[in-house]
């Protein structure tokens, strides 16, 4: 059978992976907080969220590296929690890449296949260096090699075991931007061809979006928000997945009433307006949101039935980024919005007054929280700055 | 400057002298045609080399203190080594105080080792041997062996460890082709450390031996009499072995690394 722990030769296909109230408690620190989710077979899963927030140490759950304090872990519909990581049909690229120093590259690559005595072991490791492009290294040691090309060592190591559960653990971060798009869609193909399942945790948003079939946002050990990739970034449920996924621009007020299915929220400097079924709160306090390519600039008010229109404010900064123009703009009262602009050639300028636009089915609504700590953000901004 | 051009020179040579005069004294002297005493040159022969076992009890103490060496550096490089690893990767009781107690041998003055190490023999009703000696080695060798080893199972990352359990490594596999190997240069250093230190070691040997001799004691009952020719053949033989070991072991590296140099 494919899936039976420390099973002989090749998972046949994935295997959902279930985890069932799982929490992990370090002394004096939660890392991993009651936290369920069930990935089905053969999705590819990725897992978000800024340094700290207990990634790692959910796949550490997961590899049977740690112990939960309470909970169960399912794969394949058998519960794995008390079974030893070498039992597991589970294999890790590990955020460090933990390669074995005193054994070549192709030694290291086999070494998961020689345990499980699966015929050819060095023909299939060598297969797989050629899949990451180092089989011209396989007989250097780890010491010898760039820190990217460690990286891809270590990810062939684990993929070479074609388990029913991979779990990558920022795989990709030490890749320049060419290599990081080529070996992404490697893992798909890999992913895809097997329909291996796939738990994969990164910094990078954008290649979460791309890659994965489900997001999850990740905060403080619980996770924040589920779901395919434009759901989550069409409606966040949170204000901390609206910020940590893309950028949006957030306005706290109060619920004023309803006109139709439309809750009209009032905020300093302004009366917006946002569809009750878009938003996760009906009455009381509430933060409207609106990412900032949703916005249209306007040297003129713009009357048009449908949208919301904000301003007159000032054009404070412009930032070109090729495609498109990042414009911030101060509204008095409402504070600083920041758009995305198309580059169509007409680029408004640092001082000029100008309204802003947005369709009201564009907004969404959010339970009212405080920001949430900015220097939880920094890793986050280091990551997408570096791409 | 020429004051500072001549002095580390001079001083350098001056302490190399220093420290080689008594090992080219001792193998000078191991291929003297000694008569009665082996302190006036009496001219070259090779017969103490020839005959170096005809001297008596010269060769038999020296097996005895090979095997007591071999021995006391199995077991305490054995007990050792898993001593280091559970203080570096354990929390348990009284771990602090243990660290503390391993680092006893090694500060407390030999003699009252020794003494003390006798007396308790006594108490036990234990008859003064080789087997004595032996414990008594052990006993202070497991310190050193866990100061070296310990530095080593410190500087392993568990990550390995875990990475070779995640890729289907079964504990005694882990153990063998991870653990093991990343320790080893550190476990064979504190074996040779063990070796020497218990070879060479007379002190604690002394209050132990019972009638036992090892070659540490056997030159230093010979020395009343003037140390026999065979003696200074064995120091210069153990000498030149351990030299032997250290080029044998550079060259391997030298090669080692020269071969990685051509496949890189
Ligand atoms: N052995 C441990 N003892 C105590 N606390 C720990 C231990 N391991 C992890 N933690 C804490 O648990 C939290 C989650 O750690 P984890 O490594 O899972 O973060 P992460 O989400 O992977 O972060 P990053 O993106 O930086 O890798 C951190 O605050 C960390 O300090
Ligand atoms: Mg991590």
């Amino acid at each position: 059978m494919a899936n039976e722990p420390s099973g002989r030769g090749f998972a046949q296909s994935g295997a959902d992976l279930e985890l069932v109230h799982v929490t992990k408690s370090f002394p004096g620190f939660t890392a991993v907080d009651d936290l369920s989710l069930t990935i089905p077979a053969g999705s590819f899963f990725a897992l978000l969220g800024p340094s700290g927030c207990g990634k790692t140490t959910t796949l550490r759950l997961i590899a049977g590296l740690e112990e939960p304090t309470a909970g169960k872990i399912l794969v394949g519909g058998k519960d794995i929690t008390n079974t030893k990581a070498y039992q597991r049909p589970v294999n890790t690229v590990f955020q460090s890449y933990a390669l074995f120093p005193h054994m070549t590259i192709l030694e290291n690559v086999a070494f998961g296949l020689k345990r499980r005595k699966i015929a050819e072991p060095l023909k299939l490791a060598h297969e797989a260096l050629a899949l990451v492009e180092l089989d011209h290294l396989a007989q250097r040691k780890p010491q010898q090699l760039s820190g990217g090309q460690q990286q891809r060592v270590a990810l062939a190591r684990a993929v070479v075991n074609r388990p029913a559960l991979l779990l990558l653990d920022e795989p990709l971060g030490a890749l320049d931007l060419k290599l990081r798009r080529q070996m992404q869609i490697e893992l798909k193909a890999i992913q895809s061809e097997v329909g291996l399942t796939f738990l994969h945790v990164t910094h990078d948003q954008e290649e979460a979006m791309t890659m994965a079939d489900t997001v999850a946002v990740m905060n403080k050990g619980k996770i924040e928000q589920m779901g395919a990739p434009a759901e989550l970034y069409e409606l966040p449920h949170t204000r901390f997945v609206a910020t940590f996924l893309g950028q949006s621009n957030l306005f706290d007020g109060q619920v004023t009433g309803t006109e139709g299915d439309t809750l009209v929220v009032s905020v300093p400097g302004a009366t917006l307006h946002v569809s009750a079924a878009r938003s996760q709160v009906s009455a009381g306090a509430i933060t409207v949101g609106v990412r900032p390519e949703k916005l249209e600039i306007h040297r003129e008010s713009p009357k048009a039935a449908g949208r919301q229109v904000v301003g007159p404010g000032r054009v404070i900064d412009t930032s070109f980024a090729g495609v498109s123009t990042q414009y911030v703009v101060t509204v008095p009262e409402l504070g600083d919005i920041t758009v995305f602009e198309q580059n169509d050639g007409d680029i408004v300028a640092v001082g000029e007054e100008v309204w802003l636009s947005w369709s009201i089915g564009h907004a969404f609504g959010l339970p009212i929280e405080a920001p949430f700590d900015e220097t939880d953000l920094s890793t986050r901004a280091l990551a997408t700055a570096v791409q | 400057m020429k004051l500072g051009k001549w002095l580390l020179p001079t001083y350098a040579i001056l302490a190399l002298v220093y420290l080689l005069v008594p090992i080219v004294y001792t193998i000078a002297f191991s291929f003297n045609d000694s008569q009665r005493t082996n302190i006036i040159w009496n001219g070259f022969t090779w017969n103490n080399w020839l005959t170096v076992c005809e001297a008596q009890g010269v060769c038999e103490a020296f097996g005895n203190s090979i095997f007591i060496a071999s021995i006391s550096t199995l077991v305490a490089t054995v007990l050792g080594t898993a001593i280091s690893i559970a203080l570096v990767r354990y929390r348990f009781k009284f771990r602090s105080a243990m660290t503390l107690l391993l680092f006893m041998p090694m500060a407390t003055p030999e003699v009252v080792l020794g003494a003390g190490l006798a007396s308790q023999f006594l108490a036990a009703g234990m008859p003064k041997g080789i087997t004595t000696v032996i414990l008594a080695h052990i006993m202070f060798c497991i310190s050193f062996v866990v100061v070296t080893v310990r530095a080593r199972v410190a500087s392993l990352d568990p990550k390995l460890e875990e990475a070779g359990r995640d890729l289907y490594g079964s504990p005694s596999q882990v153990w063998w082709r991870i653990t093991f190997p990343l320790l080893l240069p550190g476990i064979v250093a504190a074996a040779l450390l063990s070796f020497a230190l218990s070879f060479d070691d007379f002190i604690i040997t002394n209050f132990n031996r019972g009638a036992v001799d090892t070659f540490p004691s056997y030159v230093y009952t010979a020395a009343a009499r003037g140390i026999p020719a065979e003696a200074n053949v064995i120091a210069s033989g153990v000498f030149l072995l351990a030299i032997a070991m250290v080029l044998v072991a550079q060259i391997g590296g030298a090669i080692r690394r020269k071969k990685l140099g051509i496949t890189t």
